[in-house]
């Protein structure tokens, strides 16, 4: 590790914590943005003025803005989002609540997404032209046309309704039944992790392709090695950098396709929190998931950023603008 | 003709004969293009959609908003599509809703061109606090998660589909001004732009004479794509419900709508499933064919 690595992390660190602070405010002013004060939201319509004053103070509405953003920022690195002005619930709680749903979609997905498209890509850059590339290739351009919410009520369509092979909505914890848990998981969780297949076939094709191309894959293969090791320690280790360059894509893409298929599959995720707070205009709630994930993604860009010279030395000795 | 077909020899021998001498001209003649079949389809159906969207008002369909007493009709010559759940038709709808989607595509596109362009091309041209600046604002979009940002922007606005073009229009800046940049930066040191210097040419000028039509052309292939990201961002908002306010017709609504009755009129969905697939599928298609013409390593 040399000096070029050391000060362009501290360089990703500091964008970080800038950018972090520019999101914090952002976010806080999305709810001033909002037409209307909260206290609308709080109170029922017909409240008197003196009401709606006593409310406002209750809230500290009257303080000045970045008294208020301190308050709130406060609160938020103590783990309080907040009460929703609807329900009086804490928002944190709703959240802790909420997103192991989400995670476990995601995090299953992704499982999905990579196990499917590894092999897949690995055999189509080795034998491009055959029967797993050309229906690959074919499969790839009609997902990419096709919308994860259109994807997953086609599925739903044939494999629910059609079929009647899966139940068609809902939830059930896997507490109170782990084989119906994982009924209803299997079309939401293909239908996230197909646009990411997608992308990692593509990508992956695209890199093994030029990594077989290289001096030291005829080399292994000039020295007798089985096509197997050739193919895994050989090309995928290399090549399977260029899926960690697109990971910060792939969360962003990942957090919100969740909130689509929890749509689409009526799962009781952050997806649905953060639209059912939307229509009833709770909208402290939609400020906490925003805030949360781009926390998240912010976070976990940055970490990839810092860990490219770690997986991959040739990074370390290029400069990059 | 079997005598003949016997005598003489038929076409097949005739292509054997030339073949070789194809591959052997192939470094002589000009490479001649396959046609792309998909991008050509492309053009005809994005053609067909945006000039359906365009003369909506003036098509012999009915209101789209108009309520009749058939209730989920199968396709028939009254409604060629069907009707809706509350019978309304579902071709005019389509043909409404595609106005939304042709608003986006083109619209937003624009808009987002427009201001990541300049953006981009400010930031490569100047360097230095500019492009740090611009870099902090593209950073800083990049912060949230697509989806969630415009989920933000839609909550914060009131819902519309100017709100909605808004909203998405900011989704796309970053694309362009990470295009725009690398590729000013790239020209910014060519023997056409040092001669433009030197002839005391002014920043303005040589960042419209002399290097907009350079960075245009990746820019212009990128814009296919960022079209289809669009039409499909747009539609998960309509999907989710916090896209174009009803009873305004938009696909990513209808499909929504029909969704309730999946089981018993999969038309209600099937058709504007359609419709989705094959504009982003167009669009995606005549981004493939514009890259390919630009050189892949120009569109980053």
């Amino acid at each position: 590790m040399n000096a070029v690595v050391w000060r362009r992390r501290a360089g990703s660190v500091a964008r970080f914590f800038l950018l972090l602070f520019l999101v914090t405010v952002a976010v806080f002013l999305l709810l001033d943005l909002i037409p209307g004060s909260p206290v609308d939201a709080i109170l029922p319509p017909e409240a008197t003025p003196e009401q709606r004053a006593a409310a406002a103070e209750q809230y500290g509405l009257n303080d000045p803005m970045w008294q208020r953003y301190l308050d709130w920022l406060g609160g938020i690195l103590q783990g309080d989002f907040g009460r929703s002005f609807q329900t009086g619930l804490s928002v944190s709680d709703q959240i802790l609540e909420r997103a192991p749903v989400s995670i476990e979609l995601a995090v299953l997905a992704m499982i999905v997404a990579l196990a499917v498209s590894i092999p897949v890509g690995v055999w189509s850059a080795y034998r491009p032209g055959s029967v797993v590339d050309r229906v690959s290739t074919f499969m790839i351009s009609a997902t990419l046309a096709t919308p994860a919410f259109v994807l997953g009520i086609l599925l739903v369509y044939v494999f629910a309704v059609k079929l009647g092979w899966l139940p068609v909505l809902g939830w059930v914890p896997f507490s109170e039944d782990p084989a119906e848990h994982i009924k209803r998981l299997i079309l939401p969780v293909l239908t996230l992790a197909a646009g990411e297949c997608v992308l990692f076939t593509r990508l992956l094709k695209g890199d093994m392709m030029a990594t077989l191309q290289q001096d030291h894959v005829l080399s292994a293969r000039a020295r007798g090695l089985p096509t197997r090791s050739i193919l895994t320690r050989h090309s995928l280790r290399q090549s399977s950098f260029s899926l960690v360059t697109v990971s910060g894509v792939v969360i962003g893409r990942l957090i919100g396709g969740t909130v689509l298929v929890e749509a689409i599959f009526s799962l009781p995720g952050m997806g649905t929190m953060v639209i059912t707070a939307i229509q009833s205009r709770d909208y402290i709630v939609v400020q906490a998931v925003v805030l949360l994930s781009a926390i998240v993604y912010l976070s976990m860009n940055t970490l990839v950023d810092l860990s490219y010279p770690l997986l991959d030395p040739r990074v370390r000795k290029v400069r990059t603008s | 003709m079997t005598e003949l077909v016997q005598q003489r020899p038929g076409p097949e021998s005739v292509t054997e004969i030339e073949a070789p001498l194809e591959v052997f001209d192939e470094h002589v003649r000009p490479v001649r293009r396959r046609r792309d079949f998909g991008a050509l389809f492309g053009v005809v159906w994005i053609a067909l959609v945006a000039l359906a969207a365009l003369l909506a008002g003036v098509l012999p369909i009915p209101d789209p908003n108009e309520v009749t007493n058939s209730f989920s009709a199968m396709p028939s010559a009254d409604h060629l599509l069907g009707t809706d759940a509350i019978g309304r038709d579902v071709l005019s709808r389509i043909i409404y809703g595609a106005r939304v989607s042709m608003a986006v595509a083109i619209g937003a596109t624009s808009l987002s061109l427009l201001i990541g362009v300049t953006i981009g091309m400010v930031a490569g041209y100047f360097r230095g606090a500019a492009d740090a600046t611009s870099s902090l604002f593209v950073n800083f979009m990049l912060a949230f998660p697509p989806l969630i940002f415009l989920i933000a922007v839609v909550t914060a606005l009131q819902p519309g589909l100017l709100t909605l073009v808004v909203a998405l229009a900011l989704v796309g800046i970053p694309n362009f001004a990470r295009v725009a940049r690398a590729n000013t930066i790239a020209f910014a040191d060519r023997e056409f732009v040092t001669a433009a210097k030197a002839l005391g040419a002014r920043p303005l000028r040589i960042l419209t004479r002399e290097l907009l039509v350079n960075v245009m052309l990746p820019i212009l292939s990128l814009a296919l794509v960022v079209m289809a990201t669009l039409v499909v961002a747009e539609g998960s908002l309509s999907f989710l419900g916090v896209g174009v306010p009803p009873p305004t017709p938009s696909w990513g609504g209808m499909l929504a709508a029909g969704r309730e009755s999946l089981s018993e009129e999969p038309q209600l969905v099937l058709v504007p499933a359609l419709f989705f697939f094959l504009t982003v599928f167009s669009f995606n298609r005549l981004g493939d064919w514009a890259r390919g013409r630009v050189g892949r390593e120009s569109s980053i």
